[in-house]
């Protein structure tokens, strides 16, 4: 476990101290902060309940594009600069590698959300906000955001240029996001079950509305588990090429 | 320390390494020779367990690469052609990072970290950051983050490529030093370094190894033969044709100079300078220069690329 957060650390600390994860925290704040305003709160009168649904709807969105940004350098870059040899020929497990990162990456996505609890915080100023919807909203962001870092890591580990691992990601993300719709259009049983695999549909619509179901919590961790087992399993097959 | 018995690696259809088999005793300082695609590189990665082995064994330390291939990499240190370096890091933070990660204890850390840093000469920089040091700097950083968790064996591969001649002194001088300490790999395509570091030579051409000893003992493979040089101004065909009516004469390479001349170096078994000269003469042709030239190493390798062509033919 050490060698985890060892590799964790310094995957948040190259992050922190590079000039595209800045980029990535203030274009994500500027954009949650626009959408915020103009979206959320809107011109129109409303509950302070469905600002709260509002502003976790964009903020997943947000969420979604940044955890493939951060995600793409995790081993693309690594293989670019040729530092991946220092990984893989230390005595780290492959899988402890893939954890690391994603743990790494992960920090730093939750920071960058912490940041944006002033937003429900200046709902209060002329609302009500029931803390248990904004915890649930932010659970499920990061259940979403884990997710799609998982994703991002596992398109990461398949490429050997950071663009390639974006567009990769991007794909499946957008895939996994429209199997809502390939549900709709399919006939039973098999529609329930892809609708069930849709990533943002049905399983993130609870947490915006204050509500946390085991389900969906299982879901994002067997989502997450899946794509970390496939980047190891992709990092494993590059010793064998 | 390190053997290898029928070591193969193919990609694809294109073999990079064919059947290598070479055995390194503890302390040895072995230097991989060979030209650009060679396959050293390939042979490296297979060491340090990059790399899988399409067919072959590889042992470290009686472990097999395949089978126990954490505690192969926790026995070695490795340095790729381009130094594997975290450029936001800081020289001493970067190394406390490898430490840990190869499971240098952390109570140990600061002697290890220290202990690299006096040897590669980096205490001037140890507080700078990586992306900030010239070359020669990182090369030297690549080779501490390579002994910073003591291992037996430290794999270096063409660690003088890109520096200057001073700093490939300034290489050359630590990589002298590490033998004490460690077992040491290390490839190059330069002759001249590889004989001036290492006690060994592994002579490595088209994946295979084409020869492996001393430099003496490669030297002495060529004690029986003496190699020509010789300047004729005339008829290419006719030149070469002359040479090759010389008895015991083979023709190594031929080239054109500047003033129309041909330089043409031949190999014999025996001295065979008054026939060649004869053999011209009597053809019509001139002679402007005839020298009996000294074995060297580049000699013996370019020996061993060309027989070993021969033999593949």
């Amino acid at each position: 476990m050490s060698k985890v957060w060892l590799i964790a650390r310094r995957e948040l600390g190259a992050t922190l101290m590079s000039p595209l994860g800045f980029v990535v925290v203030a274009s994500v704040l500027a954009i949650d902060g626009l959408l915020f305003n103009l979206w959320a709160l809107g011109s129109t009168a409303k509950y302070s309940a469905e600002v709260l649904y509002d502003y976790f709807y964009v903020l997943s969105g947000t969420t979604m594009v940044a955890s493939l940004f951060i995600s793409m350098r995790l081993f693309a870059e690594e293989q670019q600069t040729g530092t991946i040899s220092l990984i893989l020929t230390s005595p780290v497990k492959d899988a402890q590698v893939v954890f690391g990162k994603f743990v790494g990456a992960f920090l730093f996505l939750a920071l960058m959300t912490i940041i944006t609890l002033y937003m429900p915080m200046l709902i209060m100023v002329h609302g009500k906000v029931s803390w248990g919807h904004v915890f649930s909203g932010y659970l499920g962001l990061l259940l979403l955001g884990g997710a799609s870092l998982s994703i991002g890591t596992f398109a990461s580990s398949m490429a050997k240029s950071q663009i390639v691992a974006i567009f990769i990601g991007a794909t499946i993300l957008v895939a996994m996001i429209l199997l809502w719709l390939l549900g709709r259009n399919a006939d039973p049983p098999l529609g329930k079950v892809v609708s069930y695999m849709a990533l943002h549909n049905l399983h993130f619509r609870s947490f915006m509305e204050g509500k946390i179901h085991l389900r969906d919590v299982v879901f994002y961790l067997s989502v997450c588990t899946f794509f970390l087992v496939a980047a190891t399993r992709m990092l494993e097959s590059r010793r064998w090429r | 320390m390190i053997e290898t018995k029928k070591l193969t690696k193919n990609f694809g259809r294109y073999r990079a390494v064919d059947n290598v088999s070479f055995k390194i005793e503890q302390g040895e300082c072995v230097g991989l020779l060979g030209l650009n695609g060679a396959g050293k590189t390939t042979l490296l990665r297979m060491l340090t367990c990059l790399l899988a082995p399409t067919s072959g064994t590889a042992m470290v330390d009686g472990l097999d690469v395949a089978g126990s291939s954490l505690e192969v990499r926790s026995r070695m240190g490795f340095l790729p052609e381009v130094p594997p370096l975290y450029g936001e890091m800081l020289v001493g933070q970067f190394l406390s990072f490898v430490a840990r990660l190869r499971g240098v204890a952390s109570s140990s850390v600061p002697e290890h970290v220290k202990n690299a840093l006096d040897r590669c000469q980096l205490n001037d920089v140890a507080q700078q950051r990586i992306d900030t040091l010239s070359y020669g700097y990182r090369k030297r950083v690549g080779i501490a983050q390579a002994i910073v968790h003591r291992p037996p064996i430290v794999v270096l591969d063409e660690p003088i490529a890109g520096l200057d001649p001073a700093q490939i002194v300034e290489m050359r001088e630590m990589i002298r030093n590490l033998t004490g300490e460690h077992t040491v790999l290390l490839s190059s395509h330069i002759l001249g370094e590889i004989s001036q570091t290492c006690d060994r030579i592994l002579v490595m051409h088209k994946g295979k190894i084409a020869a492996q000893g001393t430099e003496e003992q490669l030297l002495g493979n060529l004690a029986n033969t003496q190699r020509l040089s010789v300047r004729i101004m005339g008829d290419r065909a006719k030149a070469e044709s002359a040479l090759k009516s010389a008895d015991g004469v083979s023709i190594l390479d031929v080239s054109q100079g500047h003033d129309g001349s041909l330089l043409v170096n031949v190999q014999s078994a025996k001295d065979v300078r008054a026939r060649v000269a004869k053999a011209i003469v009597d053809s019509g042709l001139d002679l402007l220069e005839l020298t009996q030239v000294k074995h060297d190493l580049e000699a013996v390798f370019l020996q061993l690329t060309i027989k070993s062509e021969e033999n593949s033919e």
